[in-house]
């Protein structure tokens, strides 16, 4: 007696229910942040005609950069159903590394910049060490680095903005037209970083192990993945990202303020849930999270341009966060 | 201890003295070097002695079912044998050679494949990764060892035909594992032992979660396996299910094996007895 397991499964019918439940939900989960792109964007245009101009969309990607690339690191830490809440604060010191050494101590100003991200790797470094070693919640560890990150900027800052930034810190902000778009070349650091990283998520086997260890990290474990190994990796590199956002910021602003990115870790767990990745780990991907940043700057953008309260911004967002996770939740639900 | 002549069927750290009164007939089958030996295993979690001095043999093209009671230390028996764990003390042997697993990729480098009681999945990724999962396929040239590039077409070809082996009829390999029902995901993990096992493929009461339908399908890829050549260690409570397929029985009670019987001239109930502790209970008490 031999028996082939597609047939006759028992629930057999209803297993094949459950799959169609499964699959519309998770195309929800990854077409549903494009769609309402497409709609708001569509939206706008109709409500104002300068909406669509070049001017206007190189404005909203430079608007969203900062929490686009933050994003990132924070997209990879929640696959590995991690979160990160020292973001920001992170970022913030980087910055401030950066331009004192530069500006105060005639750092060279590419070495400052390296010094200042290195900071920001040392911070992730510190979260992944600790959320593995000492087997604490992620959530915990890096509300601590937060409120360090926080006090070691306002401490070696000494609460001054730096100005006068020496032109090598600044030059990300020059740029290059496409026809009448103005495109400054940290947007296209913007754009090669989620490539890069869309690339390893998809196409490589670490990727593929940040996925296995979100969705069952025993599991991952079993099949002789380095779980903690990988979760090190992932923490320091987010902090690589945290530094090449301040890179982007300091050079966009031109000064380093040590007031910089006290939003910033809700707005990269807002694009990263709007962009479809689940908050539980193991699903999802960075190109939502590309997405779900500048949705929200399409909203800040769109509703200034037609002349709606800025407060209204937050109030959709709102929604549409709670949506996300809604649909996230829905397609969880449908799982075995 | 270990000067002490090995009797294969009785746990040779007991005192002869204190046999059972069912002395199990010697078995056929233990003859030559075990594939997989283990020697007075002991695991302690805090209070709790999982492992109490265990000894086991997996012989060349056997299916070993491991029964016992809950909490009689099979899972803890297996995830030593399948480097899941580092036991405190004792020795295991990979035909007849000491060997240390300080984790589960050490053992699976060494042919060990292992189907966990839990289904050691990622529901969310599809068939295919899983069944790569941890030794994913680059592509050749440039792509695979510069850039590093899995080779999704090749693993997908080639977990199709590791499926289809066992007669799993899933027609994508693009599915996600949650997606599918617990037999077929079963499958899955059974499909990925047998795949890469060299030399033996352990098994977690790879039934205890499906129907009587899906368990016989389970059954039947488990003698596929051993048709094949590889060894199986079994564990499951389910005595119908290990009489059905097991070639011979280790029977395991309060962190140690005490009897190896055969299922062709031993009866369930007396396996039941001994495992639950009737049959040599005051051997137990007197421990
Ligand atoms: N990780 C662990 N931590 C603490 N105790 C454990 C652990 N694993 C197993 N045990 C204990 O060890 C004993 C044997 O467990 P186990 O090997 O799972 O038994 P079985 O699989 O035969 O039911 C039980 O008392 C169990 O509670
Ligand atoms: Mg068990």
């Amino acid at each position: 007696m031999t028996h082939a397991l597609s047939e006759n499964a028992p629930g057999a019918a209803g297993g094949a229910f459950d799959r169609s439940r499964v699959f519309n939900a998770q195309l929800l989960t990854s077409l549903g942040p494009l769609i309402a792109l497409v709609l708001a964007c569509a939206y706008f245009a109709s409500q104002s005609d300068r909406f669509f101009t070049g001017s206007n969309i190189s404005l909203i990607i430079q608007q969203s950069m900062v929490v686009a690339i933050l994003a990132i690191g924070q997209t990879l830490i929640i696959l590995t159903a991690g979160i990160d809440l020292s973001i920001g604060a992170v970022m913030a010191l980087g910055t401030i590394v950066m331009t004192k050494l530069a500006v105060q101590n005639g750092v060279n100003p590419y070495l400052a910049i390296l010094l200042g991200v290195l900071t920001c790797a040392g911070f992730g470094l510190a979260n992944g060490l600790l959320i593995t070693r000492l087997r604490l919640p992620p959530f915990i560890v890096t509300l601590g680095t937060l409120n360090i990150a926080y006090a070691l900027t306002h401490i070696y800052s000494e609460e001054q903005t730096i100005t006068k930034l020496p032109a090598a810190q600044t030059w990300l902000r020059t740029s290059f037209t496409i026809g009448e778009t103005r495109v400054p070349y940290s947007a296209v650091l913007m754009f090669i970083l989620y490539l890069m990283t869309w690339y390893v998520l998809r196409q490589t086997a670490s990727g593929r192990h940040i996925y296995a260890i979100g969705n069952n990290p025993e599991a991952a474990r079993l099949t002789g993945i380095n779980v903690r190994r990988m979760l090190v990796y992932v923490y320091t590199i987010a902090g690589v990202f945290y530094g090449i956002a301040g890179m982007v910021i300091i050079a966009r602003t031109q000064v380093g303020n040590p007031q910089e990115g006290q939003t910033d870790n809700l707005d990269s767990i807002t694009a990263v849930v709007l962009g479809g990745t689940s908050l539980f780990g193991g699903r999802g991907g960075v190109m939502g999270t590309l997405i779900g940043a500048l949705l929200v700057g399409i909203f800040r953008n769109g509703l200034q341009l037609t002349g709606v309260a800025s407060i209204y911004q937050r109030l959709i967002t709102g929604i549409l966060v709670i949506l996300a996770v809604s649909v996230d939740q829905l397609a969880r639900r449908r799982q075995g | 201890m270990s000067a002490q002549p090995v009797n294969v069927d009785f746990d040779p750290g007991l005192d002869p003295a204190l046999d059972p009164d069912v002395t199990p007939p010697p078995t056929t089958a233990s003859t030559g070097t075990p594939v997989l030996q283990a020697r007075g295993l002991v695991k302690r979690y805090g209070q709790v002695t999982a492992l109490d001095g265990a000894d086991f043999e997996l012989y060349p093209g056997e299916i070993l079912a491991v029964i016992g009671d809950n909490g009689a230390g099979k899972s803890t028996l297996i995830k030593a044998l399948s480097g899941a764990i580092v036991p405190d003390e004792g020795e295991i042997l990979l035909d007849g050679q000491p060997v240390k697993f300080r984790s589960p990729l050490d053992a699976r480098r060494l042919g060990i494949e292992t189907v966990y009681q839990d289904l050691a999945v990622a529901p969310a990724l599809d068939i295919a990764e899983n069944l790569f999962l941890g030794r994913e396929i680059r592509r050749p040239g440039p792509f695979g060892s510069v850039f590093r590039m899995v080779d999704k077409g090749r693993m997908l070809r080639e977990a199709g035909g590791h499926m289809a082996d066992l007669k799993i009829g899933i027609r994508s390999m693009r599915q996600a594992v949650e997606t599918l029902s617990g037999g077929q995901r079963q499958g899955v993990a059974v499909a990925r032992s047998a795949a890469f096992a060299r030399h033996v493929v352990i098994m977690d009461e790879p039934t205890a979660a499906l129907g009587v339908k899906e368990s016989g399908m389970v059954l039947d890829l488990i003698r596929q396996v051993r048709d094949r050549g590889l060894p199986v260690i079994l564990i499951s409570h389910n005595m119908p299910h290990v009489f059905d397929v097991a070639d011979r029985v280790h029977i395991q009670r309060l962190g140690r094996r005490i009897a190896v019987v055969e299922p062709r001239n031993f009866s369930m109930s007396d396996a039941v007895a001994i495992m639950t502790g009737a049959m040599a209970g005051e051997r137990v008490a007197r421990n």
